[in-house]
C-alpha cells in the first residue's frame, strides 16, 4: 500500500458555512416573526413544528451516540464525533421552549381550565394537564436529557487529548442508565408536546411512533453531514464508501419499523372503531388532509424503501445524499401531519401558508452553524476512543 | 468415501483472517477464475478481496416477494369480496388495513422460502445433494478454526503443478488435492428395505384407519348436555316450592301496556302528556274512532247537535271556554271513566286510540276557533 499520510489532520469548516448558515436563520426568523405578527396562534404552531423537529434530531442523536456505547459498535466510532455535534441541540433546547411556555394558551386546549371541567372525560385529566405540572415535566426531562449529553460528550472529548480507556467504559455505564430513562422521557415528551394538542385523543403507541421517526431523521441528517464532510476530506482519510452501508441499512431499517409503527396504530384504531379514538384519525383524512396523509405515506416510507431496497444503493453517496434530504423533508410533512390538523380556527381544513416554513428554514441555519460552531473546538473523528482503528478497517 | 484418480481441486490452508484476505487478493489478481474461498465464519471485506458480483439471488427474492404481495391482496380480494362477501364488524368487503398484516406475512413467507429453495435449485443444482469437497479433511479443517482456498482443476489456467507452487508462495502451511468421488451403485429392493416399506404401510393405514373410524367419533365431552336445566310446565327440584316456570317479578310490565292509576278515582291532579305524536297517522286514527264511538252524541264536529239530540240529555260543546282550557289528561279521564250520563270507553278503545282520540278534539276545537290569520297562512 502507498505510504500516502492516513492520518486524521483536523481542518476547519469555511467562513462561507457561517454565513450560509446566519442568514437562513435570520430570513426564517424575520419570516416567522412577521407571520407571529399576523397571526399568533398560526405562528406558535409553526414554531411547535420547529421545535419538535430540532428535538427530534438532538434526542435522536444522543440515542445513537448511547447506543453505540452500549451495543460496542466498531463501525460507527469514526462518525460518532458528528452525531455527537447534532446532540449538542439538546441544551439549546431549554432556551428554545421558552416562547413555546410563553404561549402555551395559543397550542393547548386544555390550559383553559374552565373548558377542561366542562368536559367529563377531560376533566379526569386535569391532574395530568395543568399548566405547573406540565411545565415541571417539561424542566425535568429537558434537564435529563442536557445532563447526559454533558455527561456523554464530555469524557468522548476528554478522551481525545488524554486516549484514557476507561472513560470509554465510564460511557458505556452512563449510557446503560439512560436507554431506559430515554424510553420514559421521550414518550413523556411525545405526549406533552403532540398528543394534548388533543386532549381527548389517546394512543399507547405515540411515544414509539415519535421515537420511530426522530431516529429516521437523526440518521439521515448524520448520513448527509458525514457524506458532504467527507467528499470535502473533513473526516478521516481512512475511511471508505463500507462505512456508509450501515448508516443506509440503518436508515432502511428505521423507514421500516415508522412504517411498522405508523400502520399498527392506525390498523388497531380502524379495526376498533371507537369513536374517541378514530376522530384523530377522520380530523386527518378530511377537508383537504387526506392529500396530506396519503403523500406522509407516500414520503415517509414508499420512495425511501424503493430507493434503499438494493444492497450497492445503500453505500452509494449520491443516492444516500438524496434519500437523506428526502426524509428530512418527509420527517417535516409528519410533524405537520401530526401538529397542523389542531389548528382550530381553520376549522380543521388544510391550507398551507408558505410563511409557515420560516421557522424550519431557521431550524436548518441552525444545524448548520451547530455544526460549524461545534467544529471549530472540536476535532470531527474521537481521535483517542480505543475502538477508532476497528472502526476504521470496518469492511463489508 | 472411495474417491477415483480425476483430480477436482487443490485446496490450501491459511491459519488467520489476514492471511486468507491477502491471499485471495493475490488468487483474484493471478487471474484464477474457478476458485473458493471456506472460512469457518463470515470474513468482512472479503467480497471485495475476490473481486465478487452481487448475488443474483437478491432478484429471486424480489420476484416472489412481490408474487407473494399480489397473490395474497389479489385472493383475500376474490375470497372476501367477490365470492363469498362477509361483512366483519361493519367493514367494508375490501378492507385494504385489515388484509394488509396478511399480506405482508404472505411477501415474506414467499420471499424467504423460495429464496432458500431457489439457492438450492439454481446454485446448487438440486437434486444433487452432494459435493466433491464434503468429507475430505480441508472441509473440516475450515468448518472449525482454519481458513482455505480452493483452485478448482476446471479453471482455463489450472495446472497441477504450477498452483501447487503458487499457493504456498502465498503463505499456505499446507496442501491438499481433492479427488472426485466414485459414485456408489445401491440396489433397491433389499429385504432391509421391503420390509421397511411394508412397515410404513401398516403404520400408516392403522392410523389413518384409527382416524377416520374411531378418532371422529369419539365424544370428547358432553357436559352441556348433562347439566341441570328447566323444563316449561314440569315440576322442578331447583326452586324452593317446586314451580318449574317461575312468575314474573313484582311490579313487570307488558310490553305496550300503559298503566292508567287513576280509573275508577278523581281526576288526576298532576297534568298527564299525551304520548302519541300529532302526526298524520295518529290524528286519521283518532277521527276514525271518534267517528265510530263519540260523533253519535258529541256530533261530527263535538258541539253537541248530533244524531242522537233531544234523545239523551245533550252533551256539552267541546268548543267551551272550560273544555278548551281542559289539559289533555282530563279528555282522556273522561274517556276513561264516563261522565254523568256518558260511560266508561275503555272497553272499546285502547290506550294509543283514547290518546288519538284526544288529540283529534283538540283538532276540532282548533279549526271552530280558526281566525282570519290562520285563512292567509293557508292560502
Amino acid at each position: 500500500m502507498a505510504t500516502k499520510n492516513l492520518e486524521y489532520i483536523k481542518k476547519e469548516l469555511p467562513k462561507s458555512l457561517q454565513k450560509l448558515g446566519l442568514t437562513l436563520v435570520l430570513i426564517g426568523l424575520a419570516i416567522g416573526i412577521f407571520l407571529f405578527l399576523l397571526d399568533p396562534q398560526r405562528a406558535t404552531f409553526s414554531y411547535l413544528l420547529t421545535f419538535m423537529f430540532v428535538m427530534s434530531i438532538g434526542i435522536g442523536a444522543l440515542f445513537l451516540v448511547a447506543l453505540e456505547y452500549i451495543a460496542g459498535a466498531d463501525w460507527s466510532t469514526p462518525i460518532r464525533r458528528i452525531v455527537e455535534f447534532f446532540a449538542g441541540a439538546i441544551p439549546l433546547l431549554l432556551v428554545l421552549v421558552i416562547p413555546l411556555l410563553l404561549n402555551m394558551k395559543e397550542l393547548f386546549l386544555w390550559t383553559d381550565t374552565e373548558l377542561l371541567r366542562a368536559d367529563y372525560i377531560m376533566s379526569g385529566k386535569e391532574a395530568y394537564l395543568n399548566v405547573p405540572f406540565f411545565i415541571i415535566r417539561v424542566a425535568v426531562v429537558l434537564g435529563l436529557w442536557t445532563l447526559f449529553y454533558f455527561l456523554l460528550t464530555r469524557n468522548s472529548r476528554k478522551q481525545d487529548s488524554t486516549k484514557d480507556q476507561s472513560l470509554t467504559t465510564k460511557n458505556i455505564k452512563i449510557s446503560a442508565i439512560f436507554i431506559p430513562i430515554f424510553a420514559i422521557t421521550v414518550t413523556i415528551a411525545a405526549v406533552d408536546w403532540l398528543m394534548t394538542l388533543e386532549p381527548l385523543w389517546f394512543s399507547t403507541i405515540f411515544g414509539v411512533y415519535f421515537f420511530s421517526g426522530s431516529v429516521v431523521v437523526t440518521l439521515c441528517v448524520v448520513t448527509l453531514a458525514v457524506v458532504l464532510l467527507r467528499e470535502h476530506g473533513y473526516l478521516h482519510p481512512k475511511m471508505i464508501d463500507d462505512h456508509y452501508y450501515s448508516l443506509g441499512a440503518l436508515i432502511f431499517a428505521f423507514v421500516n419499523f415508522w412504517a411498522y409503527i405508523a400502520f399498527s396504530q392506525y390498523l388497531l384504531i380502524w379495526y376498533a372503531n371507537l369513536p374517541e379514538e378514530t376522530f384523530w384519525f377522520i380530523n386527518r383524512w378530511k377537508g383537504g388532509w387526506v392529500f396530506v396523509s396519503l403523500f406522509l405515506i407516500f414520503t415517509h416510507f414508499v420512495v425511501p424503501y424503493a430507493v434503499l431496497l438494493s444492497q450497492p444503493a445503500k453505500t452509494n453517496a449520491k443516492k444516500l445524499k438524496f434519500i437523506s434530504i428526502w426524509l428530512i423533508f418527509a420527517h417535516v410533512v409528519d410533524l405537520y401531519w401530526l401538529i397542523m390538523p389542531q389548528f382550530k380556527t381553520t376549522n380543521h381544513a388544510f391550507y398551507l401558508y408558505l410563511m409557515e416554513f420560516g421557522f424550519p428554514i431557521a431550524a436548518v441555519g441552525f444545524f448548520i452553524l451547530l455544526i460549524y460552531y461545534k467544529s471549530q473546538k472540536n476535532n470531527m473523528v474521537p481521535i483517542g476512543d480505543p475502538k477508532l482503528d476497528r472502526g476504521l478497517n470496518f469492511r463489508l | 468415501m472411495k474417491r477415483s484418480e480425476k483430480l477436482y481441486s487443490v485446496s490450501a490452508i491459511f491459519n488467520s483472517p489476514d492471511d486468507i484476505i491477502s491471499a485471495a487478493k493475490k488468487t483474484e489478481a493471478a487471474g484464477y477464475k474457478n476458485w473458493d474461498v471456506h472460512t469457518p465464519y463470515p470474513i468482512h471485506g472479503m467480497d471485495n478481496a475476490m473481486k465478487l458480483k452481487p448475488s443474483k439471488l437478491g432478484y429471486v427474492t424480489l420476484t416472489f416477494g412481490l408474487t407473494g404481495a399480489v397473490v395474497a391482496l389479489l385472493f383475500m380480494y376474490w375470497a372476501l369480496s367477490i365470492n363469498y362477501p362477509m361483512n366483519i364488524g361493519g367493514k367494508p368487503f375490501f378492507a385494504l388495513p385489515a388484509f394488509i398484516p396478511v399480506t405482508f406475512e404472505v411477501t415474506v413467507l414467499l420471499a424467504t422460502v423460495c429464496t432458500v429453495l431457489g439457492m438450492i435449485t439454481f446454485f446448487f443444482w438440486f437434486p444433487n445433494n452432494s459435493h466433491p469437497l464434503h468429507d475430505t479433511q480441508y472441509m473440516k479443517t475450515v468448518a472449525v478454526d482454519k481458513f482455505g482456498i480452493t483452485i478448482e482443476a476446471s479453471d482455463p489456467q489450472f495446472d497441477e503443478a504450477k498452483v501447487s507452487e503458487f499457493l504456498r508462495s502465498i503463505g499456505s502451511t499446507s496442501l491438499e488435492k481433492i479427488y472426485f468421488p466414485i459414485e456408489e451403485k445401491r440396489k433397491v429392493f433389499e429385504p432391509k428395505f421391503i420390509f421397511f416399506l411394508v412397515a410404513i404401510t401398516f403404520v400408516v393405514s392403522g392410523s389413518t384407519y384409527f382416524a377416520l373410524n374411531k378418532l371422529m367419533y369419539m365424544d370428547p365431552f358432553n357436559w352441556m348436555m348433562e347439566q341441570d336445566r328447566l323444563n316449561p310446565q314440569h315440576s322442578s327440584e331447583m326452586f324452593k316450592d317446586n314451580f318449574g316456570m317461575r312468575p314474573p317479578v313484582e311490579g313487570t310490565v307488558a310490553r305496550g301496556y300503559l298503566p292508567y292509576e287513576f280509573k275508577g278515582k278523581p281526576e288526576p291532579t298532576v297534568p298527564l302528556v299525551n304520548p302519541v305524536f300529532p302526526t298524520e297517522k295518529a290524528l286519521a286514527l283518532g277521527k276514525k274512532k271518534y267517528d265510530t264511538f263519540c260523533s253519535s252524541c258529541h256530533g261530527w264536529y263535538g258541539d253537541g247537535a248530533a244524531r242522537l239530540n233531544n234523545q239523551y240529555p245533550n252533551p256539552p260543546s267541546f268548543h267551551s271556554a272550560k273544555v278548551v282550557n281542559w289539559a289533555d289528561g282530563n279528555i282522556y279521564h273522561v274517556i276513561v271513566n264516563g261522565q254523568n250520563v256518558m260511560s266508561s270507553y275503555a272497553a272499546l278503545l285502547t290506550p294509543e286510540e283514547r290518546w288519538s282520540v284526544v288529540l283529534y278534539i283538540r283538532a276540532l276545537q282548533r279549526a271552530k276557533n280558526a281566525t282570519v290569520e290562520d285563512i292567509k297562512k293557508i292560502k
